[in-house]
């Protein structure tokens, strides 16, 4: 497995700042069963949200809910462990009141 | 008969300017725009350069959402113990016309639809284009929410993340190497100590960029942009490069915002959006096809953008293109042809300006910037070691500056930093 330096900072306080309305059921992200280590290793350095997280135990969660629609884990992993990516539906996501 | 002259997908810079030349033509332009407002899905670093602007809105400074004028220029090369800064301001900076400006663009954005709806293009928000109509290889309109609507003309001006390019231009993915991802944080402080942290009169502004250490050296950099109110910082990372960073790009952002050189700048103040954004960095090697029949491209779903680590452009590109695709759809549908062939006006006129020109003066650069990882990890090193050497009095007996500084260089080779200075001016 490639290597990671302690990551220190919590995004979640960062993104629970920023305007959301969540489409609860209806992920517009997902992911293949049992994603390969290294390509989620990708998207756990890359996710400018940090949504793409491996504990202590090596267990692997992706959540879609803090999506900044940016498209990165599409470009990097589209063709390996993201199955679907969409835009979330029309007045859902990330509402930036700044940009 | 069409619902419409003309359709525009997405109402960022490209899209609203593209709506505004077709409205005041007289044609009958509707513009759907997936978020609940303009610019509510939309992120930039970021400045805009004004020239391209001022060509559509010759008054826009007198009531653009402008945050300021950008009077200084800095760049830095960072190491993780060291910061070597160059600032650069003149008065040709504030110039009309060759000034630049910092902007948000959740309120930008929302003035440039103003502009097009007053001049007679009909919005829809909070809609999303799922797909596109296509009669004998032609595209005849969009798909969106649950309605067919239809038109001559369809512009595609939905962003760097356009899912309706591939059908419309036959355009794929775009490969891991052509793209960064970017990462922002909108840090609040009050304006006046913005003026005084970033040494500038009130109004003004500074762009600021950093190389090495912003990315732990990795292909990519640090930015830094002045708003009245607040500091945009955040940096910009090549996906493929940085998908091997020992370091998250979320972790390079707190650790740029901790380093001795930036802590001070954003000393008390409050983060209040965190956002994220990608930027295409492959240049004019990536770009799709601009034109298909009855469809056109424009912004960052046409990939039109350069990143030259000193400057990074595209609103500019976006907007000029927007309005070139705006006038030439007009043509095209007052000749009563709006085939491919119909719509080669716009390509004309975009070969013509300084969009494709610049495009195609810096196609090398990409490949410049991506096989020189020296940028990002010696040459901050570097001239951390050569700038120690200088300053630091520390009662030892001087040696001659020469014996000093050339085991320094010899470090990083004298040969490679010829072969570095050749290729980046022979890719700029």
């Amino acid at each position: 497995m490639s290597t990671l330096k302690p990551i220190t900072i919590n995004v979640d306080e960062f993104l629970a700042l920023n305007k959301y309305t969540v489409d609860e059921g209806n992920a517009h992200i997902e992911l293949v069963e049992d994603p390969d280590t290294e390509e989620f290793l990708k998207l756990v350095r890359l996710c400018p949200a940090a949504l793409y997280k491996i504990d202590e135990e090596g267990k692997k969660s992706f959540d879609y809910a803090g999506c900044l629609e940016c498209g990165t884990c599409r470009i990097a992993c589209g063709d390996t462990i993201i199955k679907k990516w969409e835009n979330p539906q029309p007045t859902m996501g990330i509402e930036y009141r700044f940009g | 008969m069409s619902d419409f002259d003309a359709i525009v997908v997405g109402s960022g810079c490209a899209g609203s300017i593209a709506a505004y030349e077709l409205a005041r033509a007289g044609k009958s332009v509707l513009v759907v725009e997936r978020g609940n407002a303009a610019g509510a899905k939309n992120m930039t670093g970021g400045r805009i350069y004004s020239h391209s602007l001022k060509r559509v809105f010759p008054d826009f400074e007198k009531d653009a959402p402008l945050e300021r004028k950008i009077t200084h220029e800095r760049i830095s090369m960072l190491s993780p113990d060291a910061n070597f800064t160059v600032d650069f301001t003149s008065e040709e900076m504030r110039q009309e016309g060759r000034d630049s400006y910092s902007v948000l663009r959740a309120e930008f954005d929302p003035w440039l639809a103003a502009q097009a709806e007053e001049a007679g293009a009909e919005y829809i928000y909070g809609i999303a284009v799922e797909d596109l109509i296509e009669n004998e290889g032609r595209i005849v309109g969009v798909m969106a929410g649950e309605d067919e609507i239809t038109a001559d003309i369809v512009l595609l001006c939905d962003g760097v993340n356009s899912l309706l390019t591939e059908k419309a231009v036959g355009f794929k993915r775009p490969a891991a190497h052509t793209m960064a991802v970017g990462i922002k944080q909108i840090i609040e402080l009050p304006e006046g100590v913005i003026d005084d942290r970033m040494l500038c009169a009130p109004g003004e502004g500074s762009s600021w960029l950093f190389a090495g250490d912003a990315t732990h050296g990795h292909v990519g950099g640090g930015f830094m942009y002045t708003n009245k109110n607040s500091i945009s910082l955040g940096l910009v990372a090549t996906i493929s490069d940085a998908a091997t960073s020992e370091v998250p790009v979320y972790q390079m952002l707190e650790d740029l915002k901790a380093h001795p050189a930036v802590a001070p700048l954003i000393r008390g103040g409050k983060v209040v959006e965190h956002s994220g954004h990608m930027v295409p960095e492959g240049g004019l090697n990536m770009m799709p096809e601009l034109i298909g029949d009855g469809v056109m491209l424009a912004g960052e779903s046409a990939m039109m953008c350069v990143n030259l680590g000193y400057m990074v452009r595209g609103m500019d590109y976006a907007i000029a293109a927007g309005m070139h695709a705006g006038l030439c759809a007009v043509m095209a549908l007052d000749a009563g042809d709006t085939s491919k062939a119909g719509l080669q006006c716009y390509l004309d006129a975009l070969d013509d300006s300084f969009v494709l020109r610049d495009l195609k003066q810096f196609s090398r650069f990409p490949h410049f910037m991506e096989s020189t990882p020296r940028m990002f990890n010696e040459y901050p090193t570097m001239i951390r070691d050569i700038m120690n050497t200088m300053f630091i009095v520390d009662g030892d007996p001087v040696k001659p500056l020469k014996k000093s500084v050339m085991p320094i260089v010899k470090k990083v080779g004298m040969m490679n930093i010829f072969k570095d200075v050749r290729g980046g001016m022979k890719a700029l």
